[in-house]
């Protein structure tokens, strides 16, 4: 078999995805060469931004991996830069001395970042923002420097800009201009986004004209014509790009600003073909992808000779990926005596929105606020639509039903509608691939059609494409939740990383799976310190930090801030002499009240947080756990030692159950009770797990729930001796530790997934042992937390104020 | 104008401070909330929400700002302000971090 080759220069986003285009349409017609002056892989170059912004780790934003490159039988060229074309002879050299014929070229060199030539612009410390590279030099930069200069207030500058305010950097942003973003905005939005922007923490430097960068080796501040220096140990440029042509121009090509491209993306050079940053179509090169994946697609049927439409040139639009800003600008957005315009200006809300009209045909727009129509707007400048046919007030939509009404314009849309601009999937595209392949998830959407995947402002319209096909099944889809807005992974995901990556502390997790909020939240961080517990019962290091405050002090925290102490009796059961210790106790330190339980237990309340250690130590007892998600008491009848009823010995096997598995933390509190006969006078039948006697046996009975979620256990099984009660306890409470949401009690649980499920799982006598092996080995490692306390004079002193010293 | 001269006031050790996590100091009658976070800085705020008075010494800290431990309001510890969907401030107090001692301007 002869195959063509075809040769692309530039591993980026516009040429790769001319290449998938190609595979999809021929897999077998080519043999492909790719080269690429980066040492990586294809990359989402717009996800730099978000990298910067610490919403994505570098390993995120990778589009296709080696693995890709390798299945389809391409052979990449990394870190080699081609520096010479032999059109005649159809060769193409690299620096590091490859040579490789072609019989399609393709060039997609992307562009240069243009660098202002002011005096002291070679000096360290003074960088673009265009690649991998230049983002880790930022954020190295982060770690040693404290103030940054962002030159060029424009998208692009923002973006940067925000980024460095993630870093914990002091951002100042100069602009030549009085208004940012200028060529996308108009005065008002303009205005309206510094003002958003300054209050998170950007500084503005308007109407400034930059002169000289200062410093000896390192940048050290920048000097403006009108004489003011403002410091920096960081300057980024992000001025503008220039298309990447020095390759083209050097071998024949033709190039006017970009490498001058026909309707089929042809150049002046027969089969070499130019698309992307570097390409100049009809006057005009594009620096945004929606475009460059156009042309994209009409090249790769070009190359593959299939029927093509022409390419005749894209609409624009731009988003600003900036958390908390939401601004839309596309097509004309500037007034013009022609032109007339639908607007809404709420400055109480921090809405503004402009649609140009001419002849009753959009023709551009600028959403500030709330974005939530600009889907909606692009088809109508794409579709003409003769706004005289639509309802004007629509775009005066309360934002407030943007969810409800975005639902119904999502079922309104046609099939060709494009949802994903970026990576032109059509609504169409999206239904048939959740009808056909079962998708449930965004994600698998994503996976499976590209939607979504690079800049993800369409994220929204795709879950509710979703949501508008799955209808009642949603629901399926709808159990994926994230397990806070911190991340957009599930429990199951975050469970299956670590595992996976082998991760061992809270902030290792949150780094390496790209936790949007640096430090998480108080819903994320008990939850992951719990899961790596679990996980590694072993290796992890309990993180205090992470732990909510009742858990921390190892008390209960109350109203007024004063805690309360409930030392551990097992079964419920004491004696005179620790009666009398915890009643001197209480009278020693004052303790306002001292009440029995629910759960049987003495609690001491209205303690003081720095007597805390002292009691403790003077109690002399366990702790009970009454403040933790973590096994509390297990209540217990008289039973058959006294009662008349009572066929079975439930205080024992209370105080044996509690004793075994005292300490051990659950995904939420775990209560327990034995009762010695179906009379149940603990109340076993709701509780997590209640232990009933029979005759000749024991009933379990587990999900129980006495809280605002009354429902009774259902019978997990029955068995007939003590030793089994154990091993059932133990398997049911490890299969919950380890299956549960952290914060999910059993009642839920049990629900969610279903007694006979569990039922199922646990009946196996391998799986049980096992089971119990896992939670043993939990217990194994566990101590009494008051005791160390007393015993830790550092601990301890975190309980006390601190003594002012001068 | 200030017409009173600010006070400083040594409050603790910075190794005293574990990070991430709050301690309490009393001064002039009043009660404040000393955080080290994970970046190093040392912040002080009053240690009362403005919700219910909940002891904001005792809450996850997570870069600048603390969940308070009682309703989970979250407070930021460099402007004091509570963040939507809530609303309301605490008073800052000025720290100041010299030879691993931490002041406070009263
Ligand atoms: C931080 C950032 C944020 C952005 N945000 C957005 C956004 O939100 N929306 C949007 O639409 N666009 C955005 N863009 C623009 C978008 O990334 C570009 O339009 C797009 O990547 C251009 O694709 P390309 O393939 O033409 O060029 P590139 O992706 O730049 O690829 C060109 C590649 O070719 C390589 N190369 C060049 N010359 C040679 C040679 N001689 N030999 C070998 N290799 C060579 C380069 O190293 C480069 O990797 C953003 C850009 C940046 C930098
Ligand atoms: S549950 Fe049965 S054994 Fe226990 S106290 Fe009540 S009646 Fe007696
Ligand atoms: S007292 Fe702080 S949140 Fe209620």
């Amino acid at each position: 078999m002869n195959l063509r080759k075809l040769v692309l220069v530039g591993n980026g986003m516009a040429g790769v995805r001319c290449i998938e285009e190609i595979l999809k349409l021929a897999p077998n017609r080519f043999e492909i060469a790719i080269f690429g002056s980066e040492p990586h892989p294809n990359y989402n170059r717009i996800l730099l931004s978000s990298v910067l912004a610490g919403d994505a780790d570098i390993r995120d934003i990778v589009l296709n991996d080696w693995n890709w490159y390798e299945q389809n039988g391409i052979k990449l060229h990394t870190g080699q830069t081609v520096t010479k074309i032999d059109t005649e002879k159809h060769l193409v050299y690299t620096d590091g001395g490859i040579v490789e014929s072609y019989d399609d070229l393709i060039l997609a060199t992307g562009s240069l970042p243009f660098m202002l030539s002011l005096p002291g612009a070679d000096k360290e410390g003074v960088i673009a923002f265009r690649d991998i590279k230049d983002c880790e030099t930022m954020i190295e930069a982060s770690r040693k420097y404290k103030k940054a200069i962002v030159i060029g207030g424009g998208l692009l500058g923002l973006e940067a800009a925000r980024g460095l305010l993630n870093l914990s950097m002091e951002v100042s942003v100069v602009h030549i201009f009085d208004n940012l973003m200028e060529r996308q905005l108009d005065p008002v939005a303009s205005k309206m986004l510094q003002r958003e922007l300054e209050a998170q923490g950007m500084r503005f430097l308007m109407e400034k004209h930059s002169e000289e960068i200062l410093g000896d080796r390192r940048v050290t501040g920048l000097r403006f014509k009108d004489g003011t220096v403002e410091e920096a140990d960081l300057i980024i440029m992000a001025v503008g790009i220039k298309p990447n042509v020095a390759l083209a121009k050097e071998n024949g090509i033709e190039v006017n600003r970009g490498i001058v491209v026909n309707d089929f993306l042809e150049t002046s050079v027969p089969n070499v073909y130019a698309v992307g940053e570097c390409a100049e179509h009809r006057g005009m090169v594009y620096g945004l992808v929606a475009p460059l994946f156009e042309q994209g697609q009409v090249l790769a049927k070009r190359i593959c000779k299939r029927e093509t439409d022409p390419y005749e040139g894209s609409i624009v639009y731009t988003k600003l990926k900036v958390s908390g800003v939401d601004v839309f600008s596309a097509g004309e957005f500037m007034d013009s005596p022609d032109t007339r315009a639908i607007r809404v200006h709420d400055e109480f809300a921090g809405i503004y929105k402009k649609i140009l009209v001419r002849d009753n045909k959009v023709v551009g727009a600028v959403l500030f606020g709330d974005t939530s129509d600009s889907t909606r707007i692009l088809q109508m400048m794409k579709n003409e639509t003769n706004v005289m046919e639509i309802k004007r007030v629509s775009v005066l939509e309360n934002p407030d039903s943007a969810g409800v009404s975005g639902m119904a314009a999502v079922a309104a849309m046609s099939d060709e509608e494009i949802i994903c601009g970026c990576n032109g999937v059509s609504k169409g595209t999206i239904v048939q691939a959740i009808q056909e392949k079962g998708l449930c998830s965004v994600e698998d959407i994503k996976g499976c059609t590209g939607a979504s995947r690079s800049c993800g402002g369409c994220k929204q319209l795709v879950a509710q494409v979703l949501e508008s096909v799955l209808g009642d099944k949603a629901q399926i889809a709808a159990q994926k939740e994230p397990i806070c807005s911190c991340t957009s992974l599930s429990r199951e995901e975050v469970l299956a990383e670590i595992k996976e990556k082998h991760l061992t502390t809270v902030k290792e997790v949150m780094y390496v799976l790209g936790w949007n909020q640096e430090e998480g939240c108080s819903k994320c961080r008990p939850a992951l310190n719990y899961y790596l517990n679990m996980l590694w019962p072993e290796e992890h290091e309990d993180e205090r930090a992470s732990r909510f405050v009742n858990e921390r002090l190892h008390a209960n925290i109350q109203k007024d801030g004063t805690y309360s102490v409930v030392p551990r009796m097992y079964g419920g059961v004491t004696s005179p002499s620790e009666l009398k210790r915890i009643a001197e106790v209480a009278e020693k330190y004052q303790v306002p009240m001292v009440k029995v339980t629910g759960g049987q237990r003495i609690d001491l309340l209205g303690v003081k947080k720095e007597d805390l250690p002292k009691i403790w130590a003077e109690l002399d007892m366990p702790s009970g756990f009454a403040y933790g998600k973590a096994l509390r008491t297990v209540k217990t009848c008289v039973g058959s030692d006294f009662c008349r009823f009572g066929t079975q010995n439930s205080i024992q096997m209370g105080i044996d159950i509690e004793k075994k598995f005292e300490r051990i933390n659950t995904p939420a509190k775990f209560k327990m009770a034995v009762s010695g006969c179906p009379r149940n006078c603990a109340e076993s039948g709701i509780k997590d797990l209640g232990v009933v006697g029979i005759d000749g046996g024991w009933e379990i009975y587990v999900g129980g729930n006495g809280g605002v979620h009354l429902r009774a256990g259902d019978l997990l099984c029955k068995v007939k001796t003590e030793e089994e009660v154990m091993e059932w306890t133990g398997a049911f409470m490890q299969y919950y530790r380890e299956n549960a949401n952290y914060g999910e009690r059993t009642s839920y649980w049990v629900e969610r997934v279903g007694l006979a499920n569990i039922q199922k799982v646990l009946e196996d006598p391998e799986t049980r042992r096992q089971l119990n092996e896992r939670i043993d080995v939990a217990l194994s490692v566990l101590k009494d937390p008051w005791k160390e306390i007393v015993q830790n004079e550092e601990v301890r002193a975190v309980y006390e104020e601190l003594p002012v010293l001068a | 104008m200030k017409s009173l001269e600010a006070v400083k006031v040594e409050v603790a050790k910075l190794e005293d401070l574990p990070f991430q996590t709050g301690r309490v100091v009393k001064l002039n009658g009043r009660e404040i909330a000393v955080f080290r976070l994970s970046s190093g800085e040392v912040r002080a705020v009053e240690n009362r929400c403005p919700h219910k008075g909940g002891p904001l010494a005792e809450g996850i800290v997570s870069g600048n700002y603390v969940f308070c431990p009682m309703h989970d309001w979250k407070i930021n510890l460099a402007d004091g302000k509570v963040q939507a969907p809530d609303d309301g401030c605490v008073i800052t107090y000025e720290v100041d971090v010299k030879e691993g001692k931490v002041y406070i301007s009263m």
